[in-house]
Formats: structure tokens, sequence, C-alpha cells
């Protein structure tokens, strides 16, 4: 069963494209995966739509590890998602 | 044993290497690598734009803990003795430096490879995102596939 309450957190364009950097969300209990969590999101707003619309440029982290999008949510408090990294 | 910080503020890589050099006595080898942003001298970029200026994001305390996992995997895989990593967040401009990695181990060989492991990850894993300025907006910079091929050569 995913969390009751997950801090949903987005960087980079992903930020931009959603409009906010951070939000509270409470997924049915049909998100399981990530992958689940990110078609879940993308219903919430046009922004989201948008900043999901190709999830090949996406990439996520689960309570600060990075994650395969196949990833169980299990009971993670803290999902991001981002564009690969770019810094160094 | 080893010091990470993402930090505002610029730094001097000589100054901070000087110390890392000090701290660390009983080391017969150093090896380090300096990023810094590229002054592109009024010279356009590939697209003909001309970068200004650099803002770095980063994803706190994911930063911290991936650069701090990342030099605990050098650590076991080579001998070291000590090891540096700081990394800029916020506004650059040409010229300083974005990323200082120094690590320090008895002979060269395991120092060089460090050094490198852990810039290839870094690339491919640290939590950080380039967005360049130029005098008609600003874009995010664009992973290279390049790195990751650089970093998979480190996959055991």
């Amino acid at each position: 069963m995913p969390a009751a309450s997950l801090t949903v957190l987005y960087f980079a364009w992903v930020k931009e494209k959603v409009g906010l950097g951070a939000e509270a969300v409470s997924p049915p209990a049909s998100v399981a995966t990530v992958s689940d969590l990110i078609d879940w999101l993308a219903g919430r707003s046009p922004g989201h739509a948008a900043a999901f619309a190709d999830r090949k440029l996406i990439k996520a982290a689960v309570d600060q590890v990075h994650a395969p999008l196949s990833s169980k949510l299990g009971d993670a408090r803290e999902v991001a998602f981002f564009p690969p990294v770019t810094g160094g | 044993m080893a010091t990470i910080r993402v930090q505002r503020e610029a730094f001097d890589p000589g100054a901070e290497i000087n110390g890392f050099c000090t701290r660390n006595p009983t080391s017969g080898g150093i090896a380090t690598f300096i990023g810094q942003m590229r002054d592109f001298r009024g010279e356009s970029r590939n697209d003909g734009e001309v970068v200004t200026a650099m803002t770095l994001e980063h994803y706190p305390g994911m930063a911290e803990s991936q650069l701090a996992e990342l030099v605990k995997e050098a650590s076991g895989r080579w001998p070291l003795d000590d090891a540096l990593v700081i990394h800029r967040i916020g506004s650059l401009v040409p010229g300083e430096a974005i990323v200082l990695a120094a690590v320090a181990a008895t002979h060269r060989g395991d120092a060089f490879a460090a050094c490198a492991f852990l810039m290839d990850w870094l690339k491919t894993r640290a939590p950080f995102w380039k967005k360049e300025a130029t005098e008609t907006g600003a874009c995010w910079v664009e992973a290279r596939e390049a790195d990751e091929d650089q970093a998979a050569k480190w996959k055991r």
C-alpha cells in the first residue's frame, strides 16, 4: 500500500512545467509504482501533463535514492522527479 | 574522513587543494579535478547564443548524500586516505570553479583512478542541474550521452 500522504518534489524544467517545486499528495491505493504515480500526477493540471508528456526524459528518486520508474512506492515518503542531471 | 561541501559561495580551488595536501601529509599521491564555467569570451555556443552566466539548481539533502555515497563507493574500490568534493549551487559567472574533486592515496594510480571515477559518477548521479543564461533568455543544459557512456565504464 502506498503511503496516504506523499511529498512530491520537482526540479529544473520539470518544476517549471509543473509550476510547483513541491506538493503533498494522497494518491489512491491503485498507485503502486513510480510510473503509476506519474500517470496519476499527469492528470492534476495541464502543467503536470506537459512535464510528464515524454517520460523518457524523466528521472525519479524515491526517498532521495535514484529509482527506476518501475520501482514500487511501498511506504515512500518523498518522491522527486527531474531531468537527467547536469552538474559537475 | 571525506569532506563534502555544497555551497553558494565561490571558492578558491588552489587554496582548497593546498589545505587538502596539508591535511594529508602521509599521502604520496593526490589527484585533483576542477570543473569551471567556461568563458566563451563573447563567442557563440553552437546555437549562436552567447552564454553570460549560469545557475545551478540542486536537490537539497540528496545532492549531499549522493556525493557522500560516491566517495564511499570510491573508497571501497581504491585504498584512499582522504577525499574532498566541493560543488557550487546558485549563480556562477564565467571563470568560476563549479566543482572540485580531490583524492589522496599512497600511490598515483589509485588517486588518478578514484578521481576520474568520482567525476564520471558525479556527472550522471549527483542531482545538480545547470541553466545557462544568454542575452535572449535562459535554458536548461541537456545531459550528454557521452557522460552516460563514461560512467558506464566503471560498472561492475
